[in-house]
């Protein structure tokens, strides 16, 4: 069993751990490039394709002065051939210094940190976990408003199948927010999740319509509603267009509000909401970079 | 304690060693793979398809001289919670123990999430149990979904 460390679920880390990451991300953004890792070598196994995750964290390994191996797609690997995850990883843990990967199948990262003897963090597990994401959504959160500290914050779109939203809501719970559920009944938050709300005494209200909710709050999160999440397809007609965000719905909110988006986007941000100062999800993806470079000094312990 | 010679005995007494009563019928061979009974040397009877007017049809299993420990025993939790076992000593029940649900599972039943890597790989599935009453319910360690008493696919 492996004594590295790992991030592999958003609960693997806690509230001093957020805020660290925090802290670190910020030092990154005020100096990008520091040769921490001083020729490391970091291994970047992509089982499935994401070009933006991938060149985020490649992005955020050569600016830490490390080098990368891997491969950015499952057709160029030996797993093809019948090797065992177990196998794999096993052997390229003797290779690399800390393991990034990404994989179809949900657990996939969680059995790999226990297999590997280097430190692996979860770059999306199926539909399972993707912590680097919501730390990089929580430290969008802390440069934007100052603080993760009594928020005000929408959550709209798929809140049934987004997971980025599920560990939103895990990991912000601890900051004593307020939620605003904006979904069509179809994708409603599941059960599981209103119930840790309710136990943690954190206050949220459902709505189906977006616009009231707006002027309301300090952030809000924008998720696609897609297609083939309705059994009713007559349900999607009816409300796909309900959860679009244009500029024109904008003006009468907060100040300080900004929207973010774990992106891609495809139509439920309109392209007249880009130049708006409150659209934010493109520094949200330049955030990322720095939050992964936090990220992986913290569990290289790496003197930041 | 009672004496279990009073009843009509269909599967012999042992002199010293464990009953396990009250296994639905159906469950009787998970139960004799999940407590490896194959790799014990005493003498085991079992009965199989008896009447049980509560269960129906049990199955009852008596092993001599062998006691289990707490946590072999509750093995057998999430399969059969409506299982008796008693302590023989010298024919008499001398104690009967209650099987508890332990607070982690590993093996004995798979993910019910398809997508789920121990579904795909060679893997050991480990659970942590998130609720015993008034059915088990197990959340997988590797993809974090929880699998009801009714999804339950035994290995
Ligand atoms: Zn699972």
């Amino acid at each position: 069993m492996s004594t590295a460390r790992s991030l592999v679920s958003i609960s693997d880390f806690d509230v001093e751990e957020y805020l660290k990451i925090m802290e670190l991300a910020a030092k990154f953004e005020a100096n990008s490039y520091r040769n921490l890792l001083n020729g490391r070598v970091i291994a970047s196994l992509f089982f499935e394709p994401s070009t933006r995750t991938r060149l985020s964290f490649e992005s955020a390994i050569n600016r830490l002065g490390g080098r990368v191996i891997g491969f950015s797609d499952i057709e160029t690997t030996s797993t093809t051939k019948g090797e065992t995850l177990h196998d794999t990883i096993k052997i390229i843990s003797n290779y690399c210094d800390l393991i990034v990967m990404r994989h179809p199948l949900e657990g996939a990262a969680k059995y790999s940190s226990e297999v590997a003897n280097v430190p692996v963090i979860n770059a999306g597990d199926g539909a399972n976990q993707h912590p680097t994401q919501t730390l990089l959504d929580m430290y969008s959160i802390t440069k934007t408003q100052g603080t993760l500290e009594n928020l005000s914050i929408a959550l709209i779109g798929d809140l049934k199948y987004g997971r980025t939203v599920h560990s939103l809501i895990m990991a912000m719970r601890y900051f004593k927010p307020t939620f605003h559920l904006v979904a069509p009944p179809e994708l409603a938050l599941p059960n599981e999740y209103k119930q840790i709300l309710t136990a943690s005494n954190i206050p949220f209200y459902e709505h189906t319509d977006m616009q009231s909710v707006l002027n309301e709050v300090d952030i809000v999160y924008m998720t696609r509603v897609q297609k083939e999440r309705f059994s009713d397809l007559m349900e999607y007609e009816k409300t796909k267009n309900s959860y679009i965000l244009r500029n024109d719905m904008l003006e009468k909110t907060k100040p300080n509000m900004k929207i973010l988006h774990p992106l891609p986007r495809v139509n439920e941000i309109q392209p007249d909401v880009d130049a708006n100062p409150k659209a934010y999800y493109f520094e949200q993806a330049r955030n990322g970079v720095f939050t992964r470079q936090a990220i992986i000094s913290y569990l290289l312990n790496l003197n930041a | 304690m009672g004496n279990i010679q009073g009843k009509q005995m269909v599967v012999s007494a042992i002199k010293n060693g464990t009953v396990i009563d009250h296994i639905p019928s159906k469950s009787l061979f998970k139960v004799i793979s999940i407590l490896k009974l194959e790799d014990i040397n005493t003498q085991i009877t079992f009965g199989i398809n008896l009447e049980s007017q509560k269960l129906g049809s049990k199955a009852i299993i008596k092993i001599a001289d062998k006691f289990f420990e707490q946590d072999e025993i509750n093995k057998i939790a999430i399969l059969v919670p409506e299982a008796k076992l008693s302590i023989i000593k010298d024919y008499q029940v001398v104690e009967k123990k209650v099987i508890t649900c332990p607070e982690k599972i590993q093996g004995i039943t798979r993910c019910f999430n398809p997508k789920c890597i121990t579904n795909h790989q060679n893997i050991l599935t480990k659970f942590s149990v998130v609720s015993k009453m008034p059915n088990i319910s197990l959340k997988c360690e590797y993809c974090e979904k929880t699998t009801d008493f009714e999804h339950f696919n035994f290995i």
